[in-house]
């Protein structure tokens, strides 16, 4: 049930919590379901044999992706073997690499490794992941322990330097020296300022996500939870559908893009808009379907009003409990459809009393260039077809 | 009526299984329910129903991916009958070319919910309008060029015609009166209707489908 999500994609996360130096061992241990210890011993043996681990490892770094920021934090191992570790993993390096003969000579390395070890201990963050006591011992006294030796180390990393350099004349030329100075920099200064970066982003992204949330929240409580406490509130079954199913059609148009604000541009849009309001203000709802789409025009607008004029006399005089509404656009041209179960009437007998409405769907169309067909009988429910002929936007010749 | 339909329903809220459960009533037989893919695919193995009705989103993949599962591991060989809240055309086209033999909105009336169930077990396609609308809309223009078959990627004037009928509202007995044709024969197209809908290439619906399946 609660499986891994694994992405499928090449590239992995490194790990934030288990680390040494990057996290790719953590990261690759994780992501093949291997101890990243193996890992880690697997990336030494490698660069001992030739130096084939850094590359390996360098390759990991490019080809890995980002660590996912706070997950499972409390796996982070214990400070003090990862200062070790790293100690180990920094001798074994020099050492390989002064075999190798990739050396820049005793006055510059030595010196250079006792800044980094100073600035690892200087600038790994002791708090995460550990008893609150401990926290609690660190803030105060392993706190100030680490400050102190790693300033130490560093201040020591620097007299050394010096003083081989002056000695053996490496510190003569003014670009050696200023090189100096700026990898000092870059090593004592240079993790925090990736921390502080890691931690503006993080916050950045906390921002933006709860500034969604509290936009959704909003919308929520002047959309969904209004309608609810309106719900709550209505003693009539038909209004009370009628509610849920304008708040759901709104509710759909917000998650799927199409926003409510603004007035309709196209055909489909303007129909949509038109069974909105009728299943708002009659109480009835419309199962309404649309094929294709057109510009919204004057003579398209009116067929939209006309049909609408069908609907709402579905809903006064019908009695049926829905109305269907059917617009297909076509080459030929617009055809809608607005049909109820209910009724029905017989078309001789109401002729005179209803010939407003009538014409209010008959006249209109006519006006647009169009017809109307009305099929209906006592007890056999009612259809209106309307029809436009198209090309709807052409001039007239 | 001792040979009721059985009927397993698969939706990932509980209040609304025992709901429908409910409208039903006597009418079919529930013989079991899930709320997730995994179970629903372990569950109609071991229940053997004739129909089940599936819920388009579900956690662990979907309806699509319990027609697939049972299709794929399990003893049983129900028909589906999809039914939504969602009216979103890759929703809809995603279920039903993964082979549910209908498709209906979670509005549908209880009376109109049993005879869907019914027409799914007698082996008939069930269209809502809106799928029909959906269907009318996939299909129109020409066939894609260079289709391995055209008689599958567009509807003969007959079945464009019986769906506008059931877009506009009508049952398939009201299409079938006023095409003055049988009901069975409205049956058949729809069912056809179906058949092409699962088989086509045209691009809009695969698109549809494939949007589906990584969900």
């Amino acid at each position: 049930m609660a499986e891994v999500p694994r992405s499928t994609s090449v590239r992995f996360a490194r790990s934030e919590s288990d680390r040494v130096l990057l996290g790719v061992a953590g990261g690759t241990g994780e992501r093949i379901g291997v101890d990243p210890l193996v890992v880690r011993l697997a990336f030494v043996l490698l660069a001992l044999a030739g130096g084939v681990g850094f590359v390996a490892y360098l390759v990991a770094v490019l080809a890995s992706q980002e660590p996912e920021p706070g997950q499972d934090q409390q796996t982070r191992p214990a400070e003090g073997r990862r200062t070790v570790a790293f100690l180990l993993i920094l001798a074994g390096a020099l050492l390989l690499l002064r075999t190798a003969g990739l050396w820049l000579g005793d006055g510059v390395v030595w010196p250079a490794a006792l800044a980094v070890f100073g600035s690892v201990v200087l600038w790994t963050r002791a708090d995460v992941g550990r008893s609150r006591l401990s926290r609690l011992l660190s803030r105060s006294s392993t706190g100030t322990v680490r400050l102190v030796t790693g300033a130490v180390l560093i201040a020591v990393a620097i007299g050394l330097f010096a003083a081989i350099g002056r000695r053996s004349g490496l510190l003569a030329n003014a670009p050696a020296a200023a090189s100096a100075v700026v990898v000092v920099l870059v090593v004592v200064v240079g993790p925090w300022v990736t921390k502080v970066a890691r931690q503006a982003r993080e916050e950045r992204r906390e921002r933006i996500r709860s500034e969604e949330r509290a936009a959704m929240a909003a919308h929520l409580h002047d959309s969904v939870l209004q309608t609810l406490a309106l719900i709550q509130r209505a003693e009539d079954p038909r209004r009370m559908a009628t509610l849920a199913r304008s708040q759901e059609r709104e509710l759909r148009g917000w998650l799927y893009g199409r926003p409510a604000t603004g007035g309709p541009s196209t055909l489909a849009s303007a129909f949509e808009a038109m069974v909105a309001q009728v299943e708002q203000e009659h109480g009835m709802p419309v199962e309404a379907v649309m094929v294709g789409d057109a510009p919204l025009e004057d003579r398209t607008a009116g067929l939209v009003s006309a049909a609408r004029e069908a609907l709402v006399n579905a809903a006064r005089h019908s009695g049926a409990r829905t109305a269907s509404l059917f617009v297909e656009v076509s080459p030929e041209g617009i055809e809608a459809f607005v049909r109820d179960q209910g009724s029905g009437f017989d078309p001789a007998e109401v002729a005179t009393d209803r010939r407003g409405i009538a014409d209010s769907i008959e006249g209109r169309i006519a006006r647009a260039g169009g017809d109307v067909a009305i099929t209906t009988a006592p007890g056999e429910g009612t259809e209106v077809r309307l029809r436009l002929p198209l090309p709807v936007s052409k001039e007239a010749p | 009526m001792t040979d009721r339909v059985r009927v397993f329903l698969v939706d990932d809220h509980a209040l609304f299984r025992s709901g429908v459960k409910a409208e039903m009533g006597d009418a079919v037989e529930v013989v079991g329910d899930a709320g997730d893919v995994a179970t629903a695919i372990a569950r109609i193995g071991e229940t053997d129903p004739d129909v089940v009705i599936l819920d388009v989103h579900l956690p662990g993949g979907g309806g699509a991916a319990v027609i697939e599962g049972v299709r794929r591991e399990a003893a049983a060989d129900p028909r589906f009958l999809a039914l939504s809240v969602s009216d979103a055309a890759d929703d809809v086209i995603g279920v039903i070319r993964a082979g549910a033999r209908g498709y209906v909105t979670k509005t549908i009336a209880p009376g109109d919910l049993l005879s869907a169930i019914q027409r799914v077990h007698d082996g008939d396609a069930v269209f809502s309008p809106r799928l029909a609308g959906f269907v009318l809309d996939a299909f129109a223009g020409a066939p894609p060029a260079g289709a391995l078959d055209p008689e599958i990627d567009q509807l003969t004037p007959r079945e464009r015609e019986v769906l506008r009928f059931i877009a506009r509202g009508y049952t398939y007995k009201e299409a079938a009166r006023e095409l003055h044709i049988a009901v069975k024969t409205v049956e058949t197209h729809v069912s056809s209707v179906l058949r092409k809908l699962q088989l086509t290439n045209r691009y809009e619906l695969s698109r549809w489908a494939a949007d589906r399946r990584f969900d």
